[in-house]
């Protein structure tokens, strides 16, 4: 009973802050817009009946309709999708580095790690803004040592996505990795030198194979919140950069279109359901791997 | 009936297969091997004994090329291996936590070593199902090591090291984790493997016990020196110090004067108003010397009359008795409180036993059956 009350308690939780607003999503991007107060119709006060009579799917044939929206699902699949890989190949050596460091040393450089988490996100991402911009600390630092003459434009464009996205997530990628490395018998790589292999072979051939369940989940850590980002391609990217998030933002705040924007949230969600799941199996894979 | 023992080591003309010439290896200020040589031959099993921390693993450690000496120098076959490093080298290595792939199989284990080499796909295949029937592991080659029982795993781990025929394996506690009745079979598995492919085994262990079963030479060693180099026997029967005589088994020390009476006979004075003690020794000891007698428990009679031929004959009191089923370790104290050990085989049944706790019993020995040692 105490058992059934204790998970009880999270999953009221998920149903009272996620299913609950989810439907109320789903039902808005199934209406129609409007000029009143909610901004759509039918609501709740036109009767259950004319409720279900008025809903229909013309949102999601409109976005299928308009380029935009593809287009931005698939520009934040590029971004995300380039945003993991190379928070994967800065994430992998820092790992490796901290699972191969002295054991005195380790909680340290974990806390190294966490430390960021400790400030804002929001007033991380805005110090980005100082170092990347045209004035910033970078492009001074770039001009005093001569290194270019004229300013790069580095704020307001992808690779400013890139820099925030790598960086805000990295220690999502760094964990897991870590985890599965420290786990690592180092006689493993011993064994692998022994029977003829050199240094590099041996990491290909023991080291990366056992930390795949970390590789993996790393990425998808990165991936998925990576995939709906809001905040970094709107304070980072330029006009020309074109993530869902951002175009969800414009349609409720702008277009004040709420039944587009809602559809936009679902279709978003459906994509997501994809990597989640494949992320459980792999978590249920190495539980079962480790049994 | 004639036999060549197979002796390398008494040859003078043998070449050794591996070398330690005045070999030390320090970890900063620590010492781990001090100023070691040593000769290993060719087609031996040879023991490196020793208690944790006596260095024996850093030996090994330097053999497969983990670790390099910081003076001296290691010779394999004549080659001094310094410059080679550990995937170059025709030593491979058991390791103590077996150190098996977890992601792959069994017989992609054995094959990792061969598939390096560059052999072709026919060869690996052949020489894998070679080490399988081996280790009778035929059975078990798609498993991975998790699905299996220790002591399979032990055999993969083994097979794995011998697929590339080295020209040493080095076998670091082999059978440490595995359970007694397992390790005694493994062992004499070991030895028929070993005699078998011909290949030189060095096993690091802290078990004497298995050392002296499996090995044609036990090196017995202490704070990173050798103490005695010598055949399983040798140094059973004749250790060269306290320090070797007490390690391999059990024994009484007895501390006393030497007094030389005739050749290669000694009185030993070991306890005032006592009468001396007769012992042989082929190693001198001058007049007055302070001596050690080792004697092993099972050379020392225990019986209630004073028997009459015994060169050594000493009265005591049963003091507890060790039944350990098909043996008896009776503890003897002397009358200056001195304890005695004395074993004598349980041949007859045990409601039969003549003597118990408390009885006044005599024990003997003779002349030659103690050791005379210096240190």
């Amino acid at each position: 009973m105490r058992r059934f009350a204790l998970i009880a308690v999270p999953y009221l939780w998920l149903l009272a802050l996620f299913l609950v607003p989810f439907l109320i999503v789903f039902k808005i991007s199934l209406s129609d817009t409007a000029l009143a107060i909610p901004p759509y119709t039918p609501t709740i006060k036109d009767g259950i009946s004319a409720l279900i009579a008025e809903l229909d799917f013309e949102n999601f044939t409109f976005l299928a309709s308009d380029d935009l929206y593809w287009k931005a699902y698939l520009s934040s699949l590029r971004i995300a999708l380039i945003s993991t890989i190379l928070t994967l190949i800065v994430g992998y050596p820092i790992a490796y580095g901290m699972a191969r460091a002295p054991e005195e040393w380790r909680a340290t450089l974990m806390m190294l790690v966490i430390l960021p988490f400790w400030t804002s996100f929001l007033i991380r991402v805005y110090a980005w803004m100082g170092i990347l911009s045209n004035e910033g600390l970078l492009n001074q630092l770039l001009m005093w040592t001569g290194v270019v003459a004229e300013p790069l434009q580095i704020l307001n464009t992808n690779t400013a996505v890139y820099i925030g996205i790598v960086y805000t997530y990295l220690p999502f990628m760094i964990l897991p990795i870590y985890a599965a490395l420290d786990r690592l018998d180092e006689s493993l790589n011993e064994a692998a030198e022994d029977l003829g292999c050199s240094r590099m072979q041996a990491f290909w051939l023991v080291t990366i194979p056992l930390s795949r369940n970390g590789i993996v989940a790393g990425s998808f850590l990165v991936f998925i919140p990576a995939l709906g980002e809001f905040v970094i391609p709107s304070l980072l990217g330029g006009s020309g950069t074109l993530m869902i998030g951002k175009v969800l933002w414009e349609e409720f705040f702008n277009n004040r279109d709420w039944p587009v924007a809602s559809a936009v949230a679902v279709i978003l969600l459906l994509i997501l359901i994809i990597p989640i799941i494949l992320f459980q199996r792999n978590q249920q894979k190495q539980a079962e791997a480790e049994q | 009936m004639s036999q060549t023992v197979f002796a390398p080591w008494n040859d003078p003309d043998e070449k050794p297969l591996i070398r330690f010439q005045n070999v030390t290896k320090k970890f900063g200020e620590f010492v781990a091997i001090d100023d070691l040589s040593l000769d290993i031959y060719a087609q031996e099993f040879f023991a490196l004994l020793g208690p944790s921390g006596c260095g024996k693993t850093t030996m090994m450690r330097m053999l497969a090329g983990f670790e390099s000496p910081t003076s001296g120098r290691i010779e394999l076959a004549g080659q001094d291996i310094a410059p080679v490093p550990p995937n170059k080298r025709a030593v491979n290595m058991m390791f103590q936590s077996y150190a098996l792939f977890p992601h792959l199989s069994v017989w992609d284990n054995i094959a990792f070593g061969l598939r390096r080499d560059k052999m072709s796909k026919d060869a690996i295949e052949a020489r894998v199902a070679e080490m399988l029937k081996l280790t009778r592991l035929e059975k078990f080659a798609r498993r991975k090591p998790h699905q299996i029982s220790g002591g399979q795993r032990q055999r993969v781990a083994l097979a794995r090291s011998l697929a590339k025929a080295p020209k040493l394996l080095l076998l670091d506690e082999p059978l440490g984790a595995l359970d007694k009745k397992l390790r005694q079979d493994t062992q004499f598995e070991l030895m028929d493997i070993q005699e078998s492919t011909g290949t030189t085994f060095v096993i690091v262990t802290h078990d004497q016990e298995e050392a002296m079963t499996v090995a044609s030479r036990v090196a017995v060693m202490d704070e990173g020196r050798v103490i005695q180099v010598a055949t399983p026997a040798e140094i059973y029967e004749a250790p060269n110090s306290v320090y070797v005589a007490d390690f391999i088994g059990d024994v009484n020390i007895i501390e006393a004067r030497t007094k030389a009476v005739g050749e290669d006979k000694y009185h030993l004075d070991w306890a005032e108003g006592q009468a001396p003690l007769t012992a042989a020794s082929a190693k001198s000891f001058s007049a007055d010397q302070k001596a050690h007698l080792a004697i092993r428990p099972e050379k020392i009679r225990i019986s209630t009359e004073r028997p009459e031929d015994a060169p050594n004959a000493l009265q005591g009191k049963v003091l507890d008795i060790a039944y350990l089923g098909n043996l008896s370790t009776y503890h003897v104290e002397l009358p200056g409180g001195q304890v005695i050990k004395a074993q004598t085989a349980n041949t007859r049944r045990i409601a039969r036993r003549d003597i118990t706790w408390e009885d006044p019993v005599w024990i003997s020995w003779s002349a030659t059956a103690g050791v005379l040692l210096a240190e």
